[in-house]
């Protein structure tokens, strides 16, 4: 039995243009102990579909307008406020790109780690405290011990981010989500990041939704992937099929477009030409047929359901029969 | 004077560039100085792209904007075409900027919003007078908006109507308006998607072969940068530890920093991922206020030696176009 199970999800935001729809119908499963990516580029929706799953769409101009999110046996998406809030932090962590921004300046690190455990799990400050060094303990923050009582602004941006995981691990959440986690972080240090999130996560047998544009995170750290383009999750299935057997021909662009360090430079990369969609004003069919070389006319006008092109695998691609890489 | 080989656009010797930091509210006096570039040397070819790589706060931009001469120098010296650029000012650079340009991160900071395409492209013409009359001016902003793939049409519109991708080209249409010989480009595609970064490399790179262009490649991302790059330049705290050509830097790594550089880049293919060893550095890159004594690297670095926390290694030429700052290849 799946862990986390979304279903028709759907989140709308009204604009001076009009309705856009975020997200547009998106599901998925997700197993406990499971690393699920979510990649996609800006505006694909992979964000939104993060911040849905928590409720955390500001209201408005956001609405989650259909779906459910089934998550332990309940629909997170029916629940009271109260009920939801219980679920924050506790069962279900967040980890923000800017770490900066989502720790309180005014208040020690070492508080904010141990505020959840005071709340969900109403331990005593004190012991609390003594649980929050050994979380950054545990995410090898160095001298975890005397960090406790810095600020936020005494942290470098690696420092910061080991915190917000030590703040997630706090409750022992059955469930991180990961939003871009180390796109504002240098290289070397978003492997220790990445690779200590991994870990965490592996050794508490939590589940983890890796939301990120880069291919090459999504390949070193995810056993399942979603490929979402303009809203809507075009292509899914465990990430070495995805890689080997591309049944997309965005997926296929994309990975036609990334330089790699392992093959033979000084070839032409491969563009996807042409932008992404807007969002506000989406053609009939298919949302990436306008960039799509292989797009024929009814692509153009009849949007393609997501459907199981191979054993595990889906596709949104009216001729994913016909791509074979 | 001039004493360059002919072929070499830019020369440049023990650059420094330390910004003073300052204290105190009724008495400001110098408290330190962060060494941002301290003491680096490297020359372009015409023709070249010379890459330079690096995590934040190793100098690699600083170094752009002091070779334009947009920062004071501290220390060093700057060739440019066979001239010595270093004790130059305004009035004298001027002349200089027309055949040196740069192109930004920002697609969106770095683009007037008042001003229409035409106007962003061609003020480089009026600034240097270089056209005769409206006619001309309009066909060489129309020639400039093709040249990076932009629509003649596009000449009237304003930055915000352009996604970041085409933005990035109105920036390379602007720098290319002087025709410059060389071009320095910071960052230029990591504020785009992966699917538009594409686009944008393949169009320097196509620039780069129809006129000849001379570049230098200011980015983080290193597999963008062997892709584009002919040479490359690695940069820690304000030095260059290694410099290779591309094939040579990627598949032999010299420098430990360089392997570890290597090593954290995820390659998009789980397959091969699973079989690479995974060996990630710990720690974080010190403060260039304060860099440690001995080599800057050896902090962080898994191979550090007894003589590595105390003597500085110099960059060493090793034959081949290869040089490396590290006491490992020393003797």
């Amino acid at each position: 039995m799946s862990l986390l199970s979304v279903k028709g999800l759907s989140t709308e935001f009204r604009t001076e243009r009009g309705v856009v729809k975020a997200v547009d119908d998106v599901s998925f499963d997700l197993a406990a102990g499971e690393t699920l990516a979510i990649v996609g580029e800006s505006g694909s929706g992979k964000s939104v579909t993060a911040m849905s799953l928590l409720r955390l769409i500001p209201n408005p101009p956001g609405r989650i307008t259909a779906g459910e999110v089934v998550f332990d046996g309940r629909d997170l998406l029916r629940l009271s406020d109260e009920e939801i809030r219980a679920i924050r932090g506790d069962r279900i962590a967040m980890i923000f790109q800017e770490p900066m921004s989502s720790l309180n300046p005014s208040l020690t690190v070492g508080l904010q780690i141990a505020e959840p455990i005071n709340l969900h799990r109403k331990t005593p400050w004190a012991q609390a405290m003594d649980k929050a060094a050994e979380l950054l303990a545990r995410v090898r923050l160095p001298d975890a011990k005397s960090r406790v009582k810095s600020y936020p602004h005494q942290f470098s941006g690696g420092m910061r981010q080991r915190a917000m995981i030590a703040m997630a691990l706090a409750c022992q959440p059955q469930l991180i989500i990961a939003d871009e986690p180390t796109t504002a972080l240098d290289v070397t240090v978003q492997a220790q990041i990445l690779a200590l999130l991994k870990e965490v996560t592996r050794a508490a047998n939590s589940a983890l939704i890796l939301i990120t544009h880069d291919l090459g995170v999504v390949a070193r750290y995810a056993d399942r992937v979603c490929v979402m383009y303009g809203g809507r999750i075009v292509e899914a299935g465990p990430a070495r099929e995805i890689y080997a057997r591309p049944r997309h021909p965005y997926t296929i662009g994309l990975m036609a477009s990334v330089p790699r360090l392992d093959q033979e430079a000084g070839t032409r990369l491969v563009p996807i030409e042409g932008q992404p969609p807007n969002l506000a004003n989406l053609p009939p069919g298919c949302a990436f047929a306008q960039r799509c070389r292989r797009a024929a006319d009814r692509c153009h006008s009849e949007r393609p359901p997501l459907v199981t092109a191979a054993p595990d695998h889906l596709s949104a691609c009216h001729f994913h029969a016909q791509l074979q890489a | 004077m001039p004493s360059s080989k002919p072929d070499t656009v830019l020369e440049v010797k023990d650059l420094k560039v330390h910004f003073p930091v300052m204290a105190g509210t009724v008495v400001r006096r110098q408290v330190g100085s962060v060494k941002a570039v301290d003491g680096v040397s490297f020359d372009v070819r015409r023709g070249e792209t010379l890459g330079l790589v690096g995590e934040s706060g190793c100098g690699k931009s600083t170094t752009g904007l002091a070779v334009l001469k947009m920062i004071d120098i501290t220390a060093g010296q700057v060739v440019f075409e066979g001239e010595d650029i270093s004790g130059h000012d305004r009035s004298r650079m001027r002349p200089i900027r027309r055949r040196m340009q740069m192109v930004y991160q920002d697609p969106f900071g770095s683009l007037n919003p008042r001003m229409k395409v035409s106007e962003i492209v061609g003020e480089p013409l009026e600034v240097h007078g270089l056209a005769a009359d409206r006619a001309a001016y309009d066909a060489r902003v129309a020639n400039l908006l093709d040249m990076v793939g932009l629509l003649p049409d596009m000449a009237d519109r304003y930055p915000h109507e352009f996604s970041g991708g085409q933005r990035q080209r109105i920036g390379i249409a602007r720098a290319l308006a002087l025709e410059p010989s060389l071009i320095i480009c910071d960052e230029p595609v990591s504020a785009l998607d992966v699917s538009i970064q594409a686009q944008v490399v393949n169009l320097f790179q196509e620039l780069q072969e129809r006129l000849g262009l001379t570049y230098i490649f200011i980015a983080h991302d290193l597999a963008v940068v062997r892709h584009i790059s002919h040479r490359i330049a690695v940069m820690y705290l304000g030095r260059i530890v290694e410099i290779a050509p591309r094939g040579e830097l990627y598949a032999k790594p010299l420098h430990p920093y360089t392997q570890a550089l290597l090593a954290a880049i995820p390659i998009p293919d789980p397959e091969v991922e699973a079989s690479r060893p995974q060996q990630i550095i710990t720690g974080e890159v010190p403060s260039a206020m304060r860099p440690p004594p001995g080599c800057r690297f050896h902090t962080r670095c898994p191979q550090a030696m007894e003589s590595c926390k105390t003597a500085d290694p110099p960059l060493r030429d090793l034959g081949s176009g290869r040089a490396v700052a590290c006491h490992l290849y020393e003797g």
